[in-house]
């Protein structure tokens, strides 16, 4: 990307119509790792490309468990996630004890919609760098949802953001017609993977070594597993 | 309650009645600054809008009042459930104290395509609470996303706010019967004014919780038909009326069904029996009457 003059801060707009603010904030979930989901009439599935720095640590969570009906996985900034993961949790906890029920996952997806569209008008702050996929099941059934740090939301019947996520998104694309009547295991060890490491393999391909593992989060009826 | 005379506003001139100004102002008469208003009050002199509470109280007025007893209420309402759906019932009277004032209530609401509430006790509270189902309807209207708020959704969200404005010693007076469908199953709960919650196969408020869960507890099966559920809650409701001073021959009932969704019948009367002797005569045995 390069450097402008109207990209200073967030309330400033280019001759454009563009708020670059907003767009590089994007670009940090660009740059973040993969996180790949996909969903069937009975399940969602969240994964993501869990990568050590060295062999003295292990990876940082990035799939968060919000309620006992819906998890999220984060791309870019997780700090950004965990942040707009307690946020979550806190207004699930709140809907349950008012009402007794599961949040439906629409209404807590528009108010991290909303919370972030709060972040790119205002002069004082800055857009969250996270991108999430929520994924979780309520009356309605397995939902599944993209929230942009531009303020958007998106449904998807199969997404992936972060790091090569072109080519698992294109994999997803032809493959996706296969998904609502699979079984969970279908889901989980065969397409999540593939789709999730796929891009990595081939990256990797000449390299020595490959990427790390992945975590998988299944929401259905009872607890998230992950 | 008392009738006043008019007050004629200082504000709106003579004849009209309204508010009288805080500040009396003498129109284009005193200079610029000539006025002192405290930093609380607008310039035109008018009360201010929103009530400061802290100003009410060094105003030597008096202190935030709370409720202490209802003023229009209304009696008992009965719920059972039945195969297929679930049914309220109640009388369409408001009572002042013990006069029989407004005959034509409707006690029995729809709250959404899922639910009715019933309920008994202070009128002005209910209404109160029909705003605030009406702003949560609102709400799922504007989100457009086809997700409503379920039966016992709204018993859980009522008995919080029953429960929180009894923590504030400010109840609302009212024994509230949520009556609707869960997930195709028939639900039915009850709310009163301290913030107890339960919800059973059949409920009654006031008088009828005494009247008529008994009959209730004898003949209910929740396999009922909608013809027997219909013909228990008449018995109850006939009860009632016999036996509770504050109610009139002028009922609705409510279903709640699978097949239909929510109705809410018109008012209709029971056939009652008066002629027993003791009513007809009623000082026949007594002492020292003629």
């Amino acid at each position: 990307m390069f450097r402008n003059q109207y990209d200073t801060d967030v309330v400033t707009w280019s001759p454009q119509g563009r708020i670059h603010q907003v767009e590089y904030a994007m670009e940090a979930v660009k740059q973040g790792s993969t996180a790949v989901a996909l969903k069937s009439n009975t399940h969602v599935v969240l994964a993501t490309l869990n990568r050590a720095d060295s062999e003295l640590t292990s990876s940082l969570q990035k799939i968060f468990k919000v309620d006992d009906h819906l998890g999220i996985a984060a791309s870019g900034l997780i700090s950004d996630g965990r942040s707009l993961c307690k946020f979550m949790r806190s207004e699930c906890l709140n809907h349950r004890y008012v009402y007794e029920s599961a949040m439906p996952v629409t209404r807590l997806v528009r108010e991290v919609a909303d919370n972030a569209q709060v972040c790119t008008q205002r002069s004082w702050k800055r857009p969250y760098g996270v991108g999430l996929l929520v994924a979780g099941q309520d009356k309605s059934g397995p939902r599944l949802f993209y929230c942009c740090p531009s303020g958007n939301y998106y449904e998807y019947l199969a997404h992936a953001i972060g790091g090569r996520s072109q080519a698992a998104r294109t994999y997803l694309e032809r493959k996706h017609e296969e998904y609502p009547e699979a079984s969970l295991d279908a889901l989980d060890f065969k397409e999540l993977d593939e789709a999730a490491l796929r891009p990595y393999i081939d990256a990797l391909k000449d390299a020595e070594g490959g990427g790390g593992g992945g975590g998988t989060a299944a929401d259905d009826a009872a607890p998230m597993e992950t | 309650m008392f009738a006043k005379g008019p007050s004629h506003s200082t504000a709106l001139g003579p004849g009209c009645a309204g508010p009288p100004l805080a500040n009396p102002q003498n129109f284009g008469q005193a200079g610029p600054g000539a006025h002192e208003h405290g930093s609380h009050q607008p310039s035109c002199g008018a009360a201010p809008f929103a009530v400061d509470a802290s100003m009410l109280r060094s105003a030597g007025s008096q202190p935030h009042k709370h409720t202490q007893s209802p003023y229009v209420t209304g009696s008992s309402v009965l719920g059972i459930t039945y195969a297929g759906g679930v049914m309220l019932a109640s009388d369409t009277l408001a009572s002042y104290g013990s006069t029989k004032r407004y005959k034509s209530v409707q006690r029995l609401v729809k709250v959404n395509e899922t639910t009715v509430l019933g309920a008994g006790g202070e009128i002005s509270d209910l209404q109160y609470i029909l705003n605030m189902l009406d702003d949560l309807s609102t709400e799922d209207y504007c989100a457009d996303d086809g997700q409503s708020l379920s039966s016992q959704e709204l018993y859980s969200y009522l008995s919080r706010v029953m429960y929180n404005r009894r923590n504030k010693m400010d109840p609302l007076w009212n024994s509230l019967l949520i009556a609707g469908l869960e997930s195709g199953k028939p639900f039915l709960g009850s709310v009163n004014m301290i913030g107890v919650a339960f919800s059973d196969d059949h409920l009654a408020t006031g008088f009828g919780s005494h009247l008529a869960r008994p009959l209730f507890r004898k003949k209910h099966r929740p396999d009922m038909s909608e013809e027997e559920a219909t013909a228990l809650i008449r018995e109850a409701l006939e009860v009632c009326y016999y036996r509770d001073k504050q109610s009139i021959n002028k009922f609705q009932i409510a279903k709640v069904t699978t097949a239909g969704g929510v109705s809410i019948s018109d008012a209709f009367a029971l056939p009652t029996k008066w002629e027993y002797q003791a009513f007809v005569d009623p000082t026949r045995d007594a002492v020292g009457v003629w």
